[in-house]
């Protein structure tokens, strides 16, 4: 379990607990965050999950494969600190995780 | 105007398998997408990616699946109406009007939405001036390249369809090609190509930058990119294209005044109907409770939606369910010869 900040483009705040195992996404769009998309389901095939995380958390995920970042190609504004909130599983470790959202998705 | 017993919004897996399910029953569909090719999501998004959960099929690749199910409703010789949208809805009667945005005209007692998310769309520049110049200088897909002929480009983007372009009107014009990070996307081949026409001075590359503004007022004169430090450069350009891929917006469908749930349609699960009688949906576009989106769950979706169809378009019949494995009639409609 982690509770986790999400920050919508206007600076409104969420804070969620996000059970082990779910993807960030999953944790956005199951408690009705807008902000995240997630247009195909979290098969990395869409790029509407896009996300910044917090600078302090950036470096505490897997690294992005390949597929992740040809998809962050077409999301909208991109930046060296953005991921696809659907490859991101959550673990007790991301207890804290901030992460912001982008003014849109497409 | 085209009379059918069924219309159905999208071209995907799941619609090309409800044709089917309302072929073996005996009613007859159109089809209408807004791309210019069959298999939704599965050719657009993922042809080359292997699927794993079709049933009975341990692995296959969009593109495959999609091939396979226009075999397998051959024999229906369904009307494919591609790179078309569905506009407008009436109710005429008992029956549905749909327009698209050709004006082409569908009488039909029944539409099945399978559209997804709704229609790909080209994804755009985060600028408001972008919008603006849309289509007199600013691009998101190239009709006649003379357009183009002896002017100063800018091409955004990291695959194949930017860096197509660049190597293309580099003959004629000059390009700069920008994107956001230092590796492209696109085949090797092209990436090579591309790598040595910059060597040769025929194409300018701008790595790792984004668009940050475009200078002009009637016509555009110049635009600035940034990199993620804040480092900012001018270039001159006649006119700008971007190459982002494709984005789903539900489009029309929000305003046909079915229920929504957020992009979603809500449905009922005994016949996948809408809250309108006579419009059904399918597929990742429809919701209910415990739904997953799955190809496997828009199949059982357009099977049963189907049935749910039938009512309408025979209402004096009373449906029966038959097998294919034995049914004469569902052997005829299949142009199966008797054994």
């Amino acid at each position: 379990m982690a509770k986790i900040t999400y920050i919508e483009h206007t600076n409104k705040k969420h804070i969620v607990e996000v059970p082990n195992n779910m993807s960030v996404m999953e944790g956005a769009v199951q408690n009705n965050i807008p902000g995240i998309d997630a247009d195909c389901g979290g098969s990395m095939a869409c790029a509407t999950c896009h996300v910044y995380i917090d600078e302090k958390w950036f470096d505490k995920f897997k690294k992005k494969d390949e597929g992740e970042e040809d998809m962050l190609d077409m999301a909208y504004q991109p930046n060296k600190f953005s991921r696809l909130s659907c490859q991101l599983l959550v673990s007790d470790e991301l207890d804290g995780l901030i992460l912001r959202m982008p003014s849109k998705q497409g | 105007m085209i009379t059918t017993d069924v219309l159905i919004i999208g071209a995907g897996p799941t619609a090309l398998f409800a044709v089917q399910q309302l072929g073996l029953i005996g009613l007859k569909a159109e089809v209408v997408d807004n791309l210019d090719k069959v298999g939704g999501q599965c050719s657009e998004l993922y042809p080359d990616k292997p699927i794993y959960d079709i049933p009975a099929i341990p692995e296959c690749t969009g593109e495959t699946l999609t091939k396979n199910l226009m075999k397998q409703i051959e024999p229906f010789n369904t009307n494919i109406h591609l790179n078309e949208r569905v506009d407008q809805l009436a109710k005429e009667g008992t029956k549905w009007k749909i327009t698209t945005n050709r004006k082409k005209v569908f009488i039909a007692s029944s539409i099945i939405i399978a559209g997804g998310v709704g229609s790909f769309e080209p994804r755009k520049f985060p600028l408001k001036k972008a919008e603006k110049f849309e289509d007199s200088g600013v691009f998101y897909s190239i009709k006649d390249k003379k357009y183009f002929d002896k002017k100063k480009i800018c091409i955004f983007g990291g695959g194949d369809s930017a860096l197509d372009w660049s190597i293309e009107l580099s003959k004629n014009s000059k390009v700069v090609l920008v994107h956001r990070r230092s590796e492209f996307r696109g085949t090797p081949k092209n990436v090579e190509t591309v790598k040595k026409l910059e060597k040769d001075g025929k194409i300018q590359i701008e790595t790792p930058y984004q668009i940050n503004s475009i200078e002009g007022d009637d016509k555009i004169k110049a635009i600035t990119i940034k990199d993620d430090e804040g480092k900012i450069k001018k270039i001159d350009v006649d006119y700008i294209l971007g190459f982002f891929g494709l984005v789903m917006k539900l489009g029309p469908i929000a305003e046909w005044g079915l229920n929504l749930d957020k992009k979603h349609i809500p449905v009922s699960t005994e016949n996948f109907q809408t809250d309108k009688e006579g419009i059904f949906a399918i597929g990742d576009i429809c919701t209910y409770p415990g739904k997953i989106k799955l190809i496997l769950s828009g199949f059982h979706e357009g099977a049963l939606a189907a049935r749910g169809c039938f009512k309408l378009a025979r209402p004096n019949e009373k449906y029966r369910h038959e097998f294919t494995t034995t049914s004469k009639t569902i052997h005829e409609r299949l142009g199966k010869k008797k054994s």
